[in-house]
């Protein structure tokens, strides 16, 4: 194996971060803006009601909820955008072209998404430091669950992206599979408000694990042990990045 | 030394279509070498299992001695390829675009040659526009100044000149010509075959993925390329049996204006221009006008390709 070329992982990660903060408007403050109205309508829906079994109200409830919720969606957009971008604009034979190993591409392409992940879910949480009590008894918990799930959604993004032929492909990733995979994580609910049913398919969500995980660092409340759903976590986390170095590897739908 | 030595390369696309068979070619360092052949003929397939954009299914490559397949990243670097297909960046300007590109090849910002490829393709004033903003034209020159980036020792053009306009063009060669007499292998595919014949010193021909012929340009002049000799008689003639039978040897065709002669050589190595006009006289009497045409590369093209009967026929082009 020959030297590795930070300089050229480097180039791509900052192409990727620019990329996105060109069109922030899009990319950061209308997610933010998005999760921010959901909190809205949540808090008059709700009212001061509390969450069955826990210590919380449902406002602080969803705050964390809805983060992890943009930051998601957000790695999986950043990612799965850029390779269908490139693909429909030719520019990913730059990619095929460049002396750059399969790790480097996958390692610039998934920090920038949880650069943006991290960015939109600032911009939200920012807005709300007057409203709520960030104590946050665990934020090295939530930090690592927080960089997991990014880095899982970015990997999908990166292999949704590279799947799909266009952007309608695209669209049908996201709306099938991530929307519903991020809705059902239990961002709006607890789980143990769900009947056996749906318990056992939330349970069934990797998900499900990281937003709960994430809302224990931030509140010391959820539905699992965050430290034993983190071998859940873990495993996903690798698995996905796996499958993305060994699917950029093969050239799997980008070389003929 | 090569910059390139093909063997055997072969593509069979997933659809069963086969876009290569079994070529091999050898791409001298330094020299300016055209890769002709007609649309579809595998010209790009090749270009682009050389850019590691299309597998091959069989077949070696060498790049400077270095296996292109087992030491691809060393090879990258030492490559630079300009697609035939327009791609761009619509986020980036042209500057942007270049940093970036250096960037992946794993280049040290070099500005001053960024603005010096910037200024060569005639790309300065448009430097800070967003790519959208670029007309076709500047769009594939500026697929150019990407392929410079890194300073690459072998460069690989294919159809660098669609849609460009005859000035721009001339300066892009002048530009290629440069960097080819400091040293830099330069392979090109293009239509405009009076441009190959005039900058590239090697020449290769492929039809239906197969090689036809690979030599320098010279020499496939030399042993390809036919003279005719073109006679008026400012009325048309049909040629009779008798006729045939009187300059067979020359290959004579009658035409609208007059009859077509094809030279060769005598043994001792002269033109058989004399015996063919005499011959020709004598049937016929003498011409109002008579010339002798060389073929160019493009005859020969169309001869080895067998597209181009209609062309060969006549010998002449007035």
């Amino acid at each position: 194996m020959s030297q590795m070329n930070l300089t050229g992982a480097r180039a791509l990660f900052m192409r990727e971060v620019r990329r996105f903060l060109k069109v922030n408007m899009q990319t950061i403050v209308t997610p933010a803006l998005t999760a921010m109205l959901y909190l809205v309508i949540f808090r008059y829906a709700m009212g001061d009601r509390h969450v069955p079994g826990m210590e919380v109200d449902y406002f602080t409830f969803l705050v964390p909820g809805l983060a992890m919720m943009a930051m998601m969606q957000n790695a999986f957009a950043n990612t799965s955008s850029s390779m269908i971008m490139g693909k429909v604009m030719g520019m990913q034979i730059y990619l095929l072209m460049a002396p750059l190993s399969a790790f480097e591409v996958v390692a610039a392409f998934l920090l920038a998404a949880v650069v943006r992940a991290v960015v939109v879910a600032a911009a939200f949480l920012v807005v709300l430091l007057p409203f709520v009590d960030f104590s946050m008894p665990h934020p090295g918990i939530a930090l690592v669950y927080g960089i997991c799930a990014s880095l899982m959604m970015g990997g999908m993004g990166l292999i949704g992206g590279m799947w799909a032929r266009d952007f309608d492909q695209v669209a049908m990733v996201t709306n099938f599979v991530i929307l519903p995979l991020t809705f059902l994580s239990g961002v709006f609910y607890s789980v143990q408000q769900l009947p056996p049913f749906w318990q056992a398919i939330n349970n069934a969500n990797p998900f499900f694990y990281l937003t709960d995980g994430f809302r224990y660092g931030f509140l010391g409340v959820g539905d699992t042990d965050p430290f034993a759903s983190m071998g859940v976590v873990l495993v996903s986390v690798v698995v996905t990045c796996l499958a993305c170095w060994q699917l950029w590897r093969s050239g799997w739908r980008m070389k003929e | 030394m090569y910059a390139l030595e093909i063997n055997g390369l072969g593509k069979v696309y997933e659809k069963g279509n086969r876009a290569l068979n079994d070529v091999s070619l050898r791409v001298p360092q330094g020299s300016f070498f055209a890769l002709l052949g007609p649309n579809g003929a595998g010209k790009s397939t090749m270009i682009n299992i050389l850019a590691d954009i299309v597998r091959p299914s069989e077949g070696r490559v060498t790049l400077l001695g270095h296996d292109l397949f087992s030491e691809r990243n060393w090879c990258k670097r030492r490559m630079g390829v300009v697609p035939q297909e327009i791609a761009f960046d619509p986020f980036f300007t042209p500057h942007e675009v270049l940093r970036f590109t250096a960037g992946l090849f794993g280049c040290r910002p070099d500005e001053a040659w960024l603005d010096e490829l910037l200024e060569r393709l005639e790309l300065t004033r448009h430097a800070g526009k967003k790519a959208r903003q670029l007309s076709g034209g500047m769009r594939r020159r500026l697929l150019v100044a990407q392929a410079l980036v890194h300073r690459p020792e072998l460069v690989i053009l294919d159809e660098p000149t669609a849609g460009v306009d005859v000035e721009l063009r001339r300066r892009l060669w002048d530009f290629m010509r440069e960097l080819n007499a400091g040293g830099t292998t330069i392979l090109l595919t293009t239509h405009y075959l009076d441009e190959a014949e005039e900058l590239c010193d090697h020449v290769a021909i492929i039809d239906r993925g197969q090689l036809l012929t690979a030599q320098p340009m010279r020499t496939l002049m030399r042993e390809i390329a036919s003279s005719w000799l073109w006679l008026n008689y400012g009325r048309p003639v049909t040629l009779t049996d008798e006729d045939q039978v009187a300059l067979a040897g020359f290959e004579p065709r009658g035409s609208e204006e007059g009859v077509c002669l094809k030279l060769g050589q005598s043994q001792d190595g002269q033109s058989t221009f004399h015996q063919a006009y005499q011959a020709a006289v004598a049937r016929f009497g003498p011409p109002m006008d008579a010339g002798v045409r060389r073929e160019d590369l493009e005859d020969v093209f169309l001869r080895l390709t067998g597209h181009g009967s209609q062309a060969q026929g006549s010998g002449v082009k007035s």
